[in-house]
């Protein structure tokens, strides 16, 4: 793929809160139809890297180009037509909570792509048959469902307007091991339907072996290591040693800050 | 510490606060009138902040109308001008209370509950994903509720304003002897327009009011349940405060000549 310029190209990325100097100098490269997964400790600045490549939040400094094209301080017209590309699942879900579990999936297709109610409704169905859910679940309220559930919903709506490229905030924090794997199962299944390209964070070292092609670890708001995920046991670098055998003691100190 | 820093401190948190609003102002109402337009949305605003609002104002003023027509009539009574009652309970709910009661009470309900609504949406990363969803947040979640706010208080004042003029009229037939005819004639013989409308018009800018503190305050809340509840009350103190001082300056702008 060298001749190929990369889907997301990240260059030198800063961002701070006041003195909370989150992301120091980030540079990332996610190929096309790769899958990226970012791992790194509580408040190391993960979200805050999807954030920005969103244009939730503005960076203080740096590039980030998507398909070769310069999204930083992007006109806001042009980032909305942008937004049709991307598809996200948060790490709480972030279900709208007065809307039901079908609408929810059909919201993009309803909104954005301007398509009638009946046939978006068609395709929610089809979309949280996907993820195996059954129509039953169609009509309830997002509040209704289980932590688990909601993850299926959301990764339903992330997945239903068919995006080019899917950013994953934790998908499988906060569910139970086997939970856990189904998602992680439903995501390789999805993405690879899609053919999308993906970028997910996450701390969870059995979801990122299980769904990357290639790690990044982020440590003091840059990446300090990237390689295959097939690579990951012989890196080689203390700091991903440490992280992916969970220990207390080694070279990275955890954080006070909330994440 | 220095007293005049602190004062200084608060002048400017003011000064950037008022700041703060007025962008959020103008952004919001550019967004008003630039579709997308969501009329279902409005719709459903419409029956929150008018439909469900009218037991509370209407118990507001019939309530006001009724106290109004007891007070007048007590306090008439001392130089004979009982005959003023109607006129007093007609002109004091169309100009004053009718507008400022229901506001106030609107501010109560709907401005907490848009703060909470929408502060919620705002710490659980649903506005994050309205934006991700290529749906404009302003537009989906701001837009319809000041429009829905701007046009369902002057009909919730007409609806008070009756109640009120009835809520007197109940006493002053029932209470205090009046003939249901004479009342009546009375109400209607000195009311002009103006006092309808300058009363409907400050419905129209309470309802603005209430509907822009409940937003600006839930789309700015900060983090958890703490950051939501001081959106809540702030959203309520200052859409009351600022309904008070614009009803000041309302009634100036129509009757000080
Ligand atoms: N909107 C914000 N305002 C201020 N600080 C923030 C904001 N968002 C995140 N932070 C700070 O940035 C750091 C990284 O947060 P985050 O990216 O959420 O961590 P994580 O890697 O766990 O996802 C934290 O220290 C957090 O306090
Ligand atoms: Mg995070």
């Amino acid at each position: 793929m060298a001749d190929e310029s990369p889907k997301i190209r990240i260059r030198d990325l800063h961002k701070s809160f006041g003195e909370n100097h989150v992301l120091r100098g980030l540079d990332l490269d996610v190929a096309v139809s790769e899958s990226v997964v970012v791992i790194g400790g509580s408040g190391t600045g993960k979200s805050v890297l999807l954030k920005c490549i969103l244009g939730l939040m503005e960076p203080d400094q740096g590039s980030i180009e998507i398909d070769g094209t310069e999204v930083v301080a992007m006109p806001r017209a042009e980032r909305e037509q942008l937004m049709h590309k991307f598809g996200m699942l948060f790490q709480g879900g972030a279900l709208f909570d007065s809307l039901k579990v079908w609408e929810n999936v059909a919201f993009g297709l309803i909104q954005a792509e301007g398509m009638e109610r009946d046939q978006a409704r068609e395709i929610a169905f089809a979309k949280l048959a996907q993820v195996g859910l059954g129509e039953d679940v169609a009509a309830l309220l997002p509040a209704e469902l289980s932590g688990g559930m909601q993850k299926r919903v959301s990764l339903a709506r992330a997945i239903a307007t068919e995006p080019e490229i899917i950013f994953f905030d934790e998908p499988t924090t906060g569910l139970d091991p086997i939970m856990a794997d189904v998602i992680n199962d439903l995501i390789v299944k999805c993405v690879r339907e899609l053919g999308a390209t993906t970028l997910s964070i996450t701390h969870d070292m059995a979801s990122t072996r299980k769904i990357s092609d290639r790690v990044a670890m982020l440590y003091e708001g840059r990446i300090i290591w990237a390689g295959e995920t097939d690579g990951i046991d012989t890196s080689g670098n203390d700091h991903v040693d440490q992280f992916i055998h969970g220990r207390a003691d080694g070279p990275i100190k955890m954080a006070v800050r909330r994440s | 510490m220095n007293p005049l820093a602190a004062i200084g401190r608060a002048f400017l948190a003011f000064l950037a606060a008022t700041g703060r609003i007025g962008l959020f102002t103008v952004s919001a109402v550019s967004h008003c009138v630039r579709p997308p337009i969501y009329p279902r949305l409005i719709g459903r605003q419409l029956i929150e902040i008018g439909y469900y609002s009218l037991p509370v104002v209407g118990l507001t003023t019939l309530f006001s109308g009724m106290v109004l027509a007891l007070q007048s009539y007590t306090g008439f009574a001392r130089f004979s001008a009982e005959g003023a009652v109607a006129t007093v309970v007609v002109l004091s709910m169309t100009r004053e209370l009718g507008p400022v009661l229901a506001g106030l009470m609107v501010a109560g309900r709907i401005g907490a509950s848009m703060a909470a609504e929408i502060g919620t949406m705002r710490v659980t990363e649903q506005i994050d994903a309205l934006t991700t969803l290529s749906t404009n947040p302003f537009k989906y979640l701001v837009v319809p509720r000041i429009l829905a706010g701007l046009i369902s208080l002057p009909i919730l004042v007409l609806v008070g304003d009756i109640v009120g003029v009835f809520g007197g009229y109940l006493v002053g037939v029932n209470k205090l002897g009046f003939n249901a005819g004479n009342y009546l004639s009375n109400t209607w013989e000195f009311l002009e327009a103006i006092d309808v409308i300058s009363g409907l018009v400050k419905a129209a800018v309470f309802g603005f009011l209430i509907s822009l503190m409940g937003c600006y305050h839930g789309y700015n809340s900060g983090g958890g349940a703490q950051g939501v509840g001081l959106a809540t009350t702030n959203a309520v103190v200052s859409a009351s405060i600022l309904i008070l001082v614009s009803n000041y300056a309302i009634t100036e702008m129509f009757f000080a000549r």
